[in-house]
This record gives structure tokens, C-alpha cells and sequence, in this order.
């Protein structure tokens, strides 16, 4: 019986053995030389493999880093400067701070605001949707709602709104990774500054048809009609084919556009409440 | 008005419709299962049924939390099968165990129809056979008059086959004898799954290729036995007709999600499963092996669709 | 006879054609006419009227852009009243010239009467050039210009011209009628389009659902044949019913026996594929100097209470010709330009028709809506329907995840998008919705290689 016992014993501990000089050669032999700092930039990336860096992955864009020996062009949107800062610090050179950006629905044509005017009954995907026609809405340039953008993103930072029909970006959890906008096909979403504790002015709408076509659309829309770009002190507004657009780079936050907005289509986010206001509530 | 991408119009065969008519081609051998196992065998259908149904609204609504799936009715198939896969005295608690196994296991745990590689009811049926070896081989004997008896127990008594695997009676049995046979409770007579599979081919729920490459399988391979050793290995025809041949090939290994795409594939998963089952059954421990044959065949399904790619059009 | 059909794939739809019993009506000239630059495959036609300008039917509004483009022509006699965009049934702006109506004054050189005009032009270039003048475009669907299918890249030669009058989608009775009512123009126009290709035999092509059709064609050709020797090329054949016969791969592989390979054009095969109302249209503008301004199309539907194949001028609004065929009925929930297989659903009803439009078709909620997707459960169906032996359920996966690489090694782009899939799917899989966007990368990526 012992015999039995030695014999089992043997065999297994051979087995073993043999395996580990196999993979001792075979590891030897496939081993890819890498630069280490490869390994030490990844070990800093937010691991989230979102792409928004434009690189397949943390590794890929690490790999990148490494092979340019420069950050110009990469950057990475979700770990933002303090990440930066560290993977230049690997790469012994000097980080340049980039304005953290967040995404910004710029549609909003509400329920209310724009009545639907026909059933879409095919795939809930805005991208299926947008090459079969322009949409349920009388406005051929708004938000489908199928929610693409919130499929998109790895972060969980855009919900669609069942009250509005709209994506609602959170801009706790939002990178700015860009994801959603690239997903979009209407191109609505855009990746703006963050602006100064959050405080920003934009344009929510970008229908570029005429004032009364896309007044008819949606009560909300932009029609183009320049009283904002005229109010402005800073030339931050342009008027370009019946739609306006505010410069983030230029805005200075006086929020004149706001007031004077007939269709109320800019909107002013984060900013204090006025103390006026609070006693309203 | 509706719009959508192209096209406007849609079959009618749903799967609901699909699934509603394979409980329809189930129905003769159900009822002949009735008739012959009464009391005993109506609560087996009736818990199984039930708690299959059951179990999956449980997962789909608590774990999944999505909208329950019961309405397309593969979890009544489920267990419906799984009920005449047991002989109709298996206790009443163990064939909620196999409704667990095949719902909870087998099925919801791959993410719900359509996903799990096993068939389900074969899944619990092996499970139930391996951890219950002696409620899952106590075969009561068909018996008309005391069926609906509740104070007589029934008697139970061997397979064909297991007689077979036990070395006696090669002779003496005819082949009336095994178009009418005891063992599970849904293999009493093929005539009924005969029935039921010639409903199938009318309905065009399922193609013919696989039940038909098995049953050449078995043939074939019985054929040879016996003209080798006539002494030792039963007839062909009978071969076929005992057993869970007839239950295994027209039900189970056709279902669509655990079965090749490609009639190509089709056959291929057929003869695979034939001989594994003769094997089983003439050198093999268990006497009976259809489920273990379409367990392992339907391990190689990924593999068999991969290989049997269809042609395409203006393509070499 | 044998009745012939394509191989692989293909679903037998109830065929519905409950409106080919009705007689082609002209249709009433509307008020004002919108006449899309966009009504062919390719480059816009370039607008050469100005606004205030005056027209007579069948004058020259629009030239082609490009070598891929086609003549549009006025389809009423009137004034123009703006050259700007307007949105086309899904909502798209396009350029459209308006023109307001004002009597029915045709150019002086169109032949308006219905003589049958047999002889053929000497030479086959005259033909094509008159069918390009004319502004002749596919009117099977596809509307690709017609003088290019007729003018094949030196080095291909066509073997055979087929003439299809399938007519494969439900509903669609349009090409049934004017082989009923307009057969002998037909035949001349097919032996037109063979003397253009080098006098190659024509097969004209019919599901044996038309059963008139089939008759008064083949007696017209009989009785035809004497009157040119062309006419002898020509024969006719009798398609099982099944769709999409009417595709063209599929109908040169139910004609000829022959698969157009992957990534090719029939003409690679010597198979030239036309459908009867292109005949129709070459006839009225070879013989009749008519430029195709005029088409017939179907409006029909279960909810429809009264069946009409009109005569239509492009141009005309959907909402008029509603209007004149009763209404939109009130129980239609959804309105189809095309067949219920691979027609557009449209979204705006002030939209025109243009040259390939083929019917008005309303279905109601009950028919049309889809029910709820729920899992694949792996029966097969959309491989064993899929005319071009593609497996539609495995491409819906590699699409969900974008695998460009899959998709094309299991040949998306060989997808006819004929919704054989969805059409067949019993757990109601978007199928064809997710391959479309598909097949659309991997044909850009297949072509950015190039």
C-alpha cells in the first residue's frame, strides 16, 4: 500500500516540477522587454479604461506617454491635473494644468416645451433613430431621448430624466471624458470648462433654423435673433446660422445674455442664489 | 403615427407561440402519463410546473429587477419536462429541488432564456439522478386501475433497460412491450411523443434533423451490436424505442437554445449525442444515457455552430 | 412550366394584394407642386430655372451635378415660385423648386397620344441619350440612373437584361397594373433596353401571384412579335412567390442561376436587372419624347376603404393624394411609402412624391407595432431567413459590442437590408436595426482602406 502512497506522491511532485521549468523557459523565452515606466504610469491612471483619452485604454494611453516622452496632446480627462501631474512626474518633465471640463447637454426641449408629433417605435438607440429620420419632435436638431449618451458613459454620470425626456449630466461623477459626446449623434453634448465653482453660461439649444421654424418646434429654442450677442460686454456670443454660441474661453460669467434671452434658451448653472430669491422659498 | 426602421410587418410565431406549442406537442404523453401514474404523477407535474414558473418571476423580479419573463412560457416547458423526466414517485419535495436546480441553476443563473448553454430539465434531471440515486430508479409500473387509487401503493420494478443492463432478458421482449414501457414518467409511450413530434414538424417549430439523426445513430449503432452478438445486445428497433430515446430527441435535444443553429450542426449534435448515449448504455455504468449524451453535446454546441458556419451568397 | 425562385433564405409574407384589381386613375393636378433635386441615387440635380421663370410640363428644371446624377424636368406647366429647402418624408431638408400650377400646357415636342410606336432607333446610343435626357432613374426602388445601367465598363458585356416584374413586397400593385394596362409599351421598351445593351435576350420575370399580368404580357408579346426582330429576344418567366425575389441578386439567381459575388454589380455576372416601370418610363422617352414626370403608385391598406393605383405627377404632396383617396384613415397608425418590407415610414406628410414612389400604404397600429424585444433564444430563424445566407443574430451581437473586425469576416456588408430577420425573429430582436449602423461603418472602413 505505501508503495502506492510513494508512487502517487512521486508522480505529482514530478509533475509539478516539470511544469515549473516549462514555464520557466517558456517565460524566459516569450519575455517582452518594456520600459518600466510604462508599468509606474498605469499604477497612477484611474484605471477606468474609459477612453477618453482617445487610447484604447490606461495602458495604451501610458504606452503612449512613454513612446512621445511628452504629454502634448495626452491628456487624461478623468484623473484631470493632480493625475497629469503624476505621470509627468514619472516621466521627469513638467505637467501643463488643463481647465477641467465637464459635458454639457445642450438641448432643451422639454416635454412641454416641444410636443411630440409622431411615435418612434423602432430600437431605443438615438444613433438607429437619427439615420432612419429627424426625430419625434418638430425639431430636427434636439435630443432624441434614446439615451445613447447614457449607455456611453463608464461613470454612471448621465441619467435620462423621465420628466423632461432630457440626459442630466452629474457633475460629481462626470470626467469630462467625452464618451457621451462622441456618442451622440446630434451632436449636442459638448465639453466645456468647468468655469469657476462651477458657474457656467451657455446656450441650451442648437437648432439652426430660422426664428419662427424653430420657435414652432420648441418653445425653449434658440432663434436666433442676436439680443444676446448685442447685450454682451466681453464679445463672447457669436450668431452663427440662426443659433448663438457663448466662448467658455471668453465668457466672463455677467450673465446679461441671461436676462435678455426672449426664449430663455441660455441658462446660468451654479451660481449662488441670490439672497432675494431665498426668502421667496 | 408610428414611426420605425424597415420592416412594417412581423410573423405571428412569437416565442410564446413557440413555447405554447411545444406544451401542446407534450400534451398525449402528459396525459397518457396521467392516465397510467394518476394521483402520484398529476402532484409531480403540478409542483414542478408550479415551482419553475414560480422560481423565475422570483428571480426576474427580486434579483433581476426587471419585468418578469414567465409570459413567454419556457418556464412552464421547463417544467413540464422536467416533471416527465422523474418517475411520477419521486417525492413531491425532491422534484422541487430539481425545479431549483433547472430554473435557479441551469437557466437563470446563465441570465435567463436564450443564455444558458444545458438544457435545463436534462440539467436537474442528472442532478436529481446523481443525488437521489434510489427515488430516480424506483420505477413504479404503469398500471391503469390502481392509478388513481390513493391507497394503493404502487408497484414498482425495473426498466427495460436496466433489466437489459443487469444480463437477463434478451428475449421475450417485444417490441409492443417497449412502445409501452415504465421508467420516467413521460417515456410510457412513444406513441404519444411520436404524436407529439409529428405536431412540431406540422407547426414548423422545430426542423427534423436532429431527433432524425439520433434515432439513425442508435440504429445503426444497435444494428451492428446485434449483428455482432445477438446474444447480448437487444434488438435495433428496440434499442430506439426504450428508454428516454424518444423523449431525449424529440424534446429535449431540440431546444433551440441549447442546440446548434445549422441543420449541418444539427446532425452533427444528433450523431454525437446517439452514440454517446449507446455507449452509455452498452459499456457504460448507468443503464439508460440519453441525458448525459445531450448534457455533453450540448457543451460542444458553441463549438458546432462555430465550425458549421453557413454559406453565403456569392461567396466561395 | 417550372416556376423558378433564388435559393437561399427568403419568407412567404401574406401577399395582401388587395389593390390589383384597381384601375390606374390620373390623379388630379394639386395647386402647387414641390419637386425634389434629390429624387436618384448620387449627387443632386443643380437647379437651372430661376424664380418667376415659366414652365411647361416636361421642360428641363434641373441638370445632373455629377456622373451619378440625372435630368429632373417640370411635371406641370406653370411658375416657378422658389428654389429652397423642404423636408422629404423623414424630416431631411432637401432642395426643392415650387412651382404654382397654371393649366396643363406640355412642350410642344412630347408626344400626348397613345399610338403604339414600334420601331426602334437604329442606333443604341440614341437610346441611351434619350434615356438620359430624359431623366429616366431606376424605378424599382433604388432609383439609380438608368442611362449608366445601360452603358456597362468596357470589358463587361451583358449576357441578359431582366425585367422584373415580381412585385415581391405585400401590398405594392403599381408594376402589376401597367403590365395589365400598359403591356405592349413595356415590351417595346424592353426590346429598347436590349437593343441599348447590344440586342441581349430579355427575361421578363413575374411572381405567378400576378396571374393577369402574366397572361396579357405574354399575348402581347406574341402578339408583338412579329413587328421587330428584337421582340424575338424576348420571353417571359414564372417566379414562385417569395420575397425578396424582387432583390436583385436574388432575382439574376432565380433568372440565371448565377450569385453575384460578394462586393461586385450584376453586370459582373452579364446580368443587367430592370424593373417594368423603368421599361415603361424608357418606352414613353425614346418613342414618345416624354421625360419621367409621371408615375403610378398604390395606396392601399386593410384600413384603406377603397383601393386606388394612381397616375401621379412627381411633385405632387403626399397630403393631397390622401386626400383624394379619401383621407388618411383614422385608423392607421402608421403611413409607408413603399413596401410593408423595406418601405420608409413616413414622418411628414407635406412631403412630395418623386420618381421612384410607389405607394401610399397605411397599416394600422395593430399590424404594424412592434411588440416588445425580449431574448434571443437561438432558434435560427433569421439565419434560415436571410436571403444571403448571413447569420443576423450573430451580427447583432458583434454590432452591440462594435466589433468592426467580426462583422466584416461574417460579411455585414453583404446585408441587403431586406428585414428577413426581424421580420422572422420570434423574440422581436431589433436585428436589421442594429446591423444597418453596422453594415454603414464597416462599408466606411472597407472604403477608407482602398
Amino acid at each position: 500500500m505505501s508503495s502506492v502512497f510513494i508512487w502517487t506522491v512521486a508522480v505529482i511532485l514530478g509533475l509539478g516540477v516539470l511544469s515549473a521549468v516549462l514555464l520557466y523557459l517558456l517565460a524566459s523565452k516569450f519575455k517582452v522587454e518594456e520600459d518600466p515606466r510604462i508599468d509606474e504610469i498605469e499604477k497612477v491612471m484611474p484605471g477606468a479604461n474609459c477612453g477618453g483619452c482617445g487610447f484604447a485604454g490606461c495602458r495604451a494611453f501610458a504606452q503612449a506617454c512613454v513612446t512621445a516622452g511628452n504629454l502634448d496632446g495626452n491628456f487624461c480627462p478623468v484623473g484631470g491635473n493632480d493625475t497629469m501631474a503624476k505621470v509627468a512626474a514619472v516621466l521627469g518633465i513638467e505637467a501643463k494644468v488643463k481647465a477641467p471640463q465637464v459635458a454639457v447637454v445642450r438641448c432643451n426641449g422639454t416635454c412641454e416645451a416641444r410636443p411630440k408629433v409622431n411615435r418612434y417605435d423602432g430600437m431605443a438607440s438615438c444613433r438607429v433613430q437619427a439615420m432612419l429620420y429627424k426625430g419625434e419632435t418638430g425639431c430636427p436638431w434636439g435630443c432624441l431621448g434614446c439615451g445613447d449618451c447614457v449607455n456611453a458613459c463608464s461613470f454612471g454620470a448621465i441619467q435620462m430624466n423621465p420628466a423632461t425626456g432630457l440626459p442630466e449630466v452629474d457633475e460629481s461623477k462626470c470626467t469630462g471624458c467625452g464618451a457621451c459626446a462622441k456618442a451622440c449623434p446630434k451632436g449636442i453634448i459638448e465639453l466645456r470648462n468647468k468655469g469657476p465653482r462651477g458657474m457656467r453660461v451657455y446656450v441650451d439649444c442648437v437648432n439652426k433654423d430660422k426664428g419662427g421654424v424653430a420657435r414652432k418646434a420648441c418653445a425653449n429654442a434658440c432663434i436666433g435673433c442676436s439680443k444676446c450677442a448685442k447685450v454682451c460686454p466681453h464679445d463672447a456670443i457669436t450668431v452663427e446660422s440662426n443659433l448663438a454660441y457663448i466662448d467658455y474661453a471668453k465668457c466672463k460669467l455677467c450673465k446679461k445674455c441671461v436676462a435678455e434671452c426672449p426664449t430663455g434658451a441660455i441658462h446660468a448653472v451654479n451660481f449662488p442664489v441670490l439672497p432675494k430669491k431665498k426668502e421667496e422659498e | 403615427m408610428l414611426v420605425s426602421p424597415s420592416p412594417h410587418i412581423h410573423t405571428d410565431v412569437t416565442t410564446r407561440r413557440l413555447m405554447r406549442d411545444v406544451i401542446i406537442a407534450l400534451v398525449p404523453a402528459t396525459l397518457v402519463a396521467l392516465l397510467f401514474y394518476g394521483w402520484a404523477e398529476f402532484f409531480v407535474l403540478l409542483v414542478s410546473i408550479g415551482s419553475c414558473v414560480l422560481l423565475e418571476w422570483l428571480i426576474t423580479r427580486f434579483m433581476f429587477r426587471k419585468p418578469s419573463t414567465i409570459g413567454d412560457l419556457s418556464a412552464v416547458v421547463t417544467g413540464l419536462l422536467l416533471a416527465l423526466n422523474l418517475p411520477s414517485s419521486t417525492p413531491l419535495w425532491v422534484v422541487a429541488i430539481g425545479a431549483v436546480v433547472a430554473i435557479g441553476v441551469a437557466k437563470m443563473s446563465f441570465g435567463g432564456l436564450g443564455q444558458n448553454v444545458f438544457n435545463p430539465a436534462i440539467v436537474a434531471r442528472v442532478f436529481l439522478l446523481i443525488s437521489f440515486p434510489v427515488y430516480m430508479t424506483s420505477w413504479p409500473l404503469p398500471d391503469i386501475s390502481s392509478a388513481w387509487n390513493f391507497c394503493v401503493d404502487a408497484v414498482t420494478g425495473p426498466t427495460l433497460l436496466g433489466q437489459l443492463k443487469e444480463g437477463g432478458l434478451t428475449e421475450g421482449i417485444s417490441l409492443s412491450g417497449a412502445l409501452f414501457q415504465g421508467g420516467s414518467a413521460g417515456e410510457i409511450s412513444d406513441l404519444a411523443l411520436i404524436a407529439g413530434f409529428i405536431y412540431l414538424l406540422v407547426r414548423r417549430v422545430i426542423k427534423p434533423w436532429i431527433t432524425l439523426s439520433i434515432w439513425a445513430t442508435v440504429l445503426l449503432f444497435a444494428l451492428v451490436a446485434w449483428l455482432i452478438a445477438p446474444d447480448a445486445y437487444p434488438q435495433p428497433l428496440i434499442s430506439l424505442c426504450t428508454g428516454g430515446i424518444m423523449l431525449g430527441s424529440i424534446f429535449m435535444a431540440t431546444d433551440y437554445v441549447t442546440s446548434p443553429m445549422s441543420n449541418k450542426g444539427g446532425i452533427i449534435f444528433g450523431i454525437g449525442i446517439g452514440l454517446i448515449t449507446m455507449v452509455i448504455r452498452y459499456w457504460g455504468a448507468y443503464p439508460e444515457g440519453v441525458s448525459f449524451a445531450i448534457l455533453i453535446m450540448n457543451a460542444f454546441v458553441p463549438l458546432i455552430n462555430k465550425m458549421c458556419k453557413s454559406k453565403k451568397f456569392g461567396r466561395a | 412550366m417550372r416556376k423558378l425562385t433564388f435559393k437561399m433564405g427568403g419568407i412567404h409574407p401574406a401577399d395582401k394584394k388587395i389593390s390589383s384589381n384597381s384601375k390606374i386613375e390620373i390623379l388630379p393636378l394639386p395647386e402647387k407642386v414641390y419637386v425634389s433635386m434629390a429624387q436618384h441615387l448620387g449627387a443632386p440635380a443643380t437647379p437651372v430655372v430661376a424664380v418667376g421663370d415659366t414652365v411647361k410640363v416636361g421642360d428641363v428644371i434641373a441638370e445632373p451635378s455629377g456622373f451619378v446624377s440625372a435630368y429632373v424636368h417640370s411635371p406641370v406647366s406653370g411658375v416657378v415660385k422658389a428654389i429652397a429647402p423642404r423636408a422629404d418624408i423623414a424630416g431631411n431638408l432637401v432642395p426643392h423648386i415650387e412651382i404654382e400650377v397654371s393649366g396643363d400646357e406640355w412642350r410642344e415636342d412630347i408626344d400626348l397620344s397613345t399610338t403604339l410606336i414600334t420601331d426602334i432607333p437604329e442606333n443604341p446610343a440614341d437610346i441611351i441619350n434619350k434615356v438620359k435626357l430624359a431623366g429616366v432613374v431606376g424605378l424599382g426602388g433604388a432609383t439609380f440612373p438608368t442611362h449608366i445601367k445601360l452603358s456597362p465598363p468596357p470589358g463587361k458585356k451583358a449576357e441578359c437584361i431582366i425585367l422584373n416584374g415580381a412585385e415581391c413586397e405585400p401590398y405594392l400593385t403599381s408594376d402589376n397594373r401597367i403590365m395589365i394596362e400598359r403591356s405592349s409599351e413595356i415590351i417595346i421598351g424592353a426590346a429598347l433596353l436590349s437593343h441599348a445593351m447590344g440586342d441581349c435576350p430579355v427575361v421578363i420575370a413575374i411572381e405567378e401571384n400576378k396571374n393577369e399580368a402574366i397572361m396579357t404580357m405574354s399575348s402581347k408579346l406574341s402578339s408583338l412579335q412579329h413587328t421587330t426582330s428584337v421582340c424575338g429576344k424576348l420571353s417571359i418567366k414564372v417566379l414562385q412567390k417569395k420575397y425578396p425575389q424582387g432583390g436583385e441578386k436574388q432575382l439574376i439567381d432565380a433568372v440565371m442561376g448565377r450569385q453575384v459575388p460578394s462586393g461586385k454589380i450584376p453586370i459582373d455576372v452579364g446580368a443587367v436587372v430592370q424593373n417594368v416601370g423603368t421599361a415603361l418610363a424608357v418606352y414613353e422617352a425614346v418613342q414618345k419624347n416624354r421625360p419621367l414626370i409621371t408615375n403610378v403608385m398604390t395606396v392601399t391598406g386593410d384600413c384603406q376603404l377603397v383601393q386606388h393605383n394612381y397616375q401621379f405627377r412627381i411633385g405632387t404632396p403626399l397630403s393631397f393624394i390622401a386626400e383624394q383617396a379619401g383621407g388618411v384613415p383614422a385608423s392607421a397608425a402608421k403611413i409607408i411609402s413603399g413596401g410593408p418590407m423595406m418601405g420608409k415610414a413616413i414622418s411628414n406628410m407635406e412631403a412630395t412624391t418623386v420618381k421612384g414612389t410607389s405607394s401610399l400604404l397605411y397599416l394600422t397600429e395593430e399590424q404594424t407595432k412592434r411588440r416588445p424585444g425580449s431574448a434571443c433564444i437561438r432558434c435560427g430563424r433569421c439565419a434560415g431567413a436571410c436571403p444571403m445566407g448571413l447569420e443576423p443574430y450573430l451580427l447583432f451581437k458583434l454590432a452591440k459590442v462594435s466589433d468592426m473586425e467580426a462583422l466584416e469576416s461574417n460579411a455585414v456588408q453583404d446585408c441587403i437590408e431586406c428585414g428577413c430577420c426581424l421580420y422572422s425573429c420570434p423574440a422581436s430582436v431589433p436585428l436589421l436595426d442594429m446591423i444597418r449602423p453596422a453594415k454603414a461603418d464597416v462599408l466606411r472602413i472597407i472604403k477608407t482602406r482602398k
